[in-house]
C-alpha cells in the first residue's frame, strides 16, 4: 500500500528535492513560489545535510548555483516570472559551460511586475532561450502536484546525462494548489564527483576549468556545433507527451501544464454532446514532439491550442503541422484560467460549424 | 633528424653545461608549479602577473593545490585560469564572490578565492560583494584595484580618482557628475562577517613581500571558519593611464596610495597582522 499524502504543489516539489538526494538550494522569495525555499529551510540541513541558502537576489542565486553546480553536485533554485528573467544572464553561462542543475519557474503573469497569479506567459523565455546566445534548456511541464515531485528527480536525471540545465515550468495554481501525491523514496546524496568538476586538482589529472568565453571564432564555433549536436540527441531521445483520447478525435486540444487538465474537462463535455475531442499534452516543451503532432494532424480536422497567454507554444503547433490543418487559439492572459465551457464554445465556434 | 645536427646539439648542450650559471648552488628564485608555463597576456608592467604569482606560491607553500578552487571574473584577469594550474569557474561580471559562495557552500573543506578588478567588484557586482562580505563565507577575496576598466580600453572605474582622466572622464572625473571615488574596502572592513581586511600593494619588494603574507593569510584563515579574508592590491594600469610602467607605479604611488592608504583596515586578534608597507 503505497502512502499518499495531501501537498501543495510548492512544498510537494521541495520535499521531492530533499527526496532525490539534493546537495544545495539557492533561492530568493518571489510569489508564488516562496513556500519552496520556507519548506527547505525548516529540516533539510538535519535530514540529508543539504545546503540551503536564501541570496540576497535572483542574481546571486543563479551565480551560487553555478558555482555549486560547477563541483558536481545535485542543486536547484526557484523563482518566478519576474526572477528567472534576473537569471538569465547565469542561465547563459551555465548553459555554455554545461553545467547540470534544476531551474524551476512556478510562472505568474507578466510582462513586468505583472501579476502574482498563474501564466504561462514564459514559454517562449524558457524553451526559446531567454538569456544570450544559442543554448536549450531541457524545460518539462508538470499537469499536476505529482508531477511536480516526478519532475524533480527526472529533472536532476536528465541534468546530468546531458550535462544541461533543466527547467521546471509551472505555474501559480499548480504550485499553490493542494492534490493528493505519492512521495517516492529517499535517495542517498552523491558522494562521488564527476570528472569534469572543479573540486581541487589532485596531481593526477590536469585542472579543470568551466567557462564560456572562447575568443578565438573557430573555438567558439566549435562550442556551439558541440552544444548544438547536443541538443539534436535530446530531440531524438528525450520527448515525452501524454495522449488523452486522441484515437478517434476528429479535434485536438493542445495544451501543456495544467491547462491540458482543464482541457480534459472540456473534452469530455464535447463528447458528452457528441462532438469526437481529444487532448494532446506535451510533457517536454523542449524538446517539443513535432513530429508526433505532425502525425497527429493526418487523422483530425483541426488543432485548438489553449494556452495562459496571448499565443507562444501556438507557434510550435503551427511549425508541427505546417499548414496541414487549421490551427486555432484561445489564450487568457494577466493571471485568468481558461474554463472548460469557454474551451467548448470556442471548438464549437471554429470547428463544429464545418464539420455538420 | 642527421648526425649532424646532433653534433651540433650536442656540442651546444656541452657548451651551455660548462657555461652555466643555473645550478642549484645557485639556485634564488624558481617559478611555482601552480603557475603554468603559458605567458600571461598582461601588459608590461602590469600588476596582475606578481598578484597571480603570489597566490599560486600560497597555495604552493600551503600545499593546498589539490583542494583549491579559484573563482576568474571579468575584466583582465578573464584568463587567469590559463596561468593558475589550479580548478577555476570563470564567472559571470561582477558574481564571482556569488559563484565562489555556491562553490564553497557545498564544499566547506575546500579552499575557495575568487580574483576581481574594481569594475566588478566594486561596481557591478557591490550587491554580491557586500552579501558575500556580511555572511561571512570562508573564503578569500582578491580585489585588484588599479581605478580603472582595463578590458574594454580605459573607462572610468568607481574607484578612479577624482580628476583622474580616463575614456569616459576625458576631462578627469568630476565629483558633481559622477561622485566621489568608492573606498569599497573601508565599507567591507565594517562587516561583522569579515575576518581579515587588509590593503596591499606589489609595486615593490617590500610590498610584494607584505602582500604574500596577506594571501597567505586570507587562505590559512579559511580552516578557521571564523568568516571572509578580504585583500585589496593597489596597482597600477600603465596601458590605460598612458603611463610606462616606471611611471605608473611612481603616480600610484603617489596618488593612489594617498587615496587608498595601505595597511591592516581589520586584523583578527591573536592573528599576525601583515604589517603596512611602504
Amino acid at each position: 500500500m503505497k502512502e499518499l499524502k495531501l501537498m501543495k504543489g510548492n512544498e510537494a516539489l521541495a520535499e521531492a528535492a530533499i527526496l532525490a538526494g539534493c546537495d544545495g538550494y539557492f533561492g530568493y522569495p518571489i510569489t508564488p513560489q516562496s513556500e519552496i525555499l520556507e519548506y527547505l529551510t525548516q529540516d533539510a540541513r538535519k535530514r540529508t545535510g543539504m545546503v540551503v541558502l536564501q541570496a540576497e537576489s535572483e542574481v546571486a542565486a543563479i551565480n551560487m548555483i553555478y558555482g555549486a553546480a560547477g563541483t558536481g553536485k545535485k542543486v536547484m533554485t526557484s523563482s518566478s516570472s519576474p526572477g528567472i528573467s534576473l537569471m538569465q544572464e547565469g542561465i547563459s553561462y551555465i548553459a555554455c559551460a554545461e553545467l547540470p542543475c534544476l531551474l524551476v519557474n512556478v510562472v505568474r503573469g507578466g510582462p513586468g511586475l505583472g501579476t502574482i497569479q498563474p501564466s504561462q506567459g514564459d514559454y517562449f523565455q524558457a524553451v526559446k532561450g531567454g538569456g544570450h546566445g544559442d543554448y536549450k534548456l531541457i524545460v518539462l511541464a508538470p499537469s499536476t502536484v505529482q508531477e511536480m515531485v516526478d519532475h524533480v528527480k527526472l529533472g536532476f536525471d536528465l541534468a546530468f546525462k546531458w550535462r544541461n540545465p533543466v527547467m521546471i515550468l509551472t505555474d501559480g495554481a499548480l504550485g499553490q494548489m493542494m492534490e493528493k501525491v505519492e512521495l517516492p523514496p529517499q535517495l542517498p546524496r552523491s558522494t562521488e564527483a564527476p570528472a569534469w568538476a572543479t573540486v581541487g586538482k589532485p596531481k593526477t589529472r590536469e585542472r579543470n576549468i568551466l567557462t564560456s568565453l572562447h575568443i578565438e571564432p573557430d573555438k567558439m564555433q566549435g562550442i556551439n556545433l558541440h552544444l548544438q549536436k547536443k541538443y539534436r540527441d535530446i530531440e531524438k531521445e528525450e520527448i515525452r507527451f501524454e495522449k488523452f483520447e486522441c484515437d478517434d478525435a476528429e479535434i485536438i486540444l493542445v495544451a501543456f501544464g495544467l491547462v491540458a487538465r482543464i482541457c480534459q474537462k472540456a473534452a469530455q463535455l464535447a463528447r458528452e454532446k457528441g462532438i469526437k475531442v481529444g487532448v494532446f499534452r506535451p510533457i517536454t516543451l523542449f524538446p517539443y514532439p513535432y513530429n508526433v503532432l505532425n502525425k497527429l494532424a493526418d487523422q483530425v480536422k483541426g488543432f485548438l491550442t489553449v494556452e495562459m497567454n496571448a499565443g507562444q507554444m501556438v507557434e510550435d503547433v503551427r511549425l508541427a503541422v505546417n499548414g496541414k490543418i487549421p490551427i486555432e487559439f484561445l489564450g487568457r492572459m494577466g493571471g485568468i484560467i481558461p474554463t472548460p465551457e469557454e474551451i467548448l464554445h470556442k471548438l464549437e465556434e471554429k470547428f463544429v460549424g464545418e464539420m455538420v | 633528424m642527421n648526425e649532424k645536427t646532433m653534433t651540433e646539439e650536442q656540442h651546444y648542450a656541452d657548451v651551455i653545461a660548462e657555461e652555466s650559471i643555473c645550478t642549484n648552488e645557485n639556485l634564488v628564485f624558481e617559478k611555482t608549479n601552480v603557475l603554468t608555463d603559458t605567458p600571461m597576456h598582461y601588459c608590461p608592467g602590469c600588476g596582475h602577473g606578481v598578484a597571480h604569482r603570489l597566490i599560486a606560491e600560497a597555495i604552493d607553500e600551503l600545499d593546498i593545490q589539490d583542494k583549491t578552487i579559484g573563482v576568474a571574473p571579468v575584466g583582465c584577469s578573464v584568463f587567469m585560469y590559463n596561468y593558475m594550474d589550479i580548478d577555476m569557474t570563470e564567472a559571470p561580471h561582477g558574481r564571482a564572490s556569488a559563484v565562489a559562495t555556491g562553490i564553497k557552500r557545498v564544499l566547506p573543506d575546500k579552499y575557495v578565492f575568487s580574483y576581481q578588478g574594481d569594475g566588478d567588484l566594486a561596481a557591478i557586482g557591490t550587491g554580491e560583494t557586500i552579501h558575500t562580505c556580511n555572511r561571512g563565507e570562508n573564503i578569500l577575496i582578491v580585489f585588484i584595484n588599479n581605478g580603472i576598466y582595463g578590458m574594454t580600453g580605459g573607462q572610468m572605474a568607481p574607484t578612479t580618482l577624482v580628476g583622474m582622466k580616463t575614456t569616459t572622464t576625458p576631462f578627469g572625473r568630476e565629483v558633481e557628475v559622477m561622485g566621489n571615488p568608492l573606498k569599497i574596502t573601508e565599507l567591507i572592513a565594517q562587516l561583522p562577517g569579515v575576518y581579515y581586511c587588509t590593503r596591499v600593494a606589489v609595486n615593490n619588494p617590500v610590498n610584494v613581500r607584505r602582500a604574500k603574507k596577506a594571501i597567505l593569510n586570507g587562505f590559512k584563515y579559511q580552516e578557521l571558519k571564523k568568516g571572509l579574508s578580504f585583500v585589496e592590491v593597489v596597482s597600477n594600469c600603465p596601458s590605460n593611464w598612458k603611463m610606462t610602467p616606471v611611471e605608473s607605479n611612481k603616480w600610484m604611488e603617489e596618488n593612489m596610495f594617498a587615496f587608498y592608504p595601505l595597511g591592516d583596515l581589520k586584523v583578527p586578534a591573536n592573528q599576525p597582522a601583515a604589517g603596512k608597507g611602504e
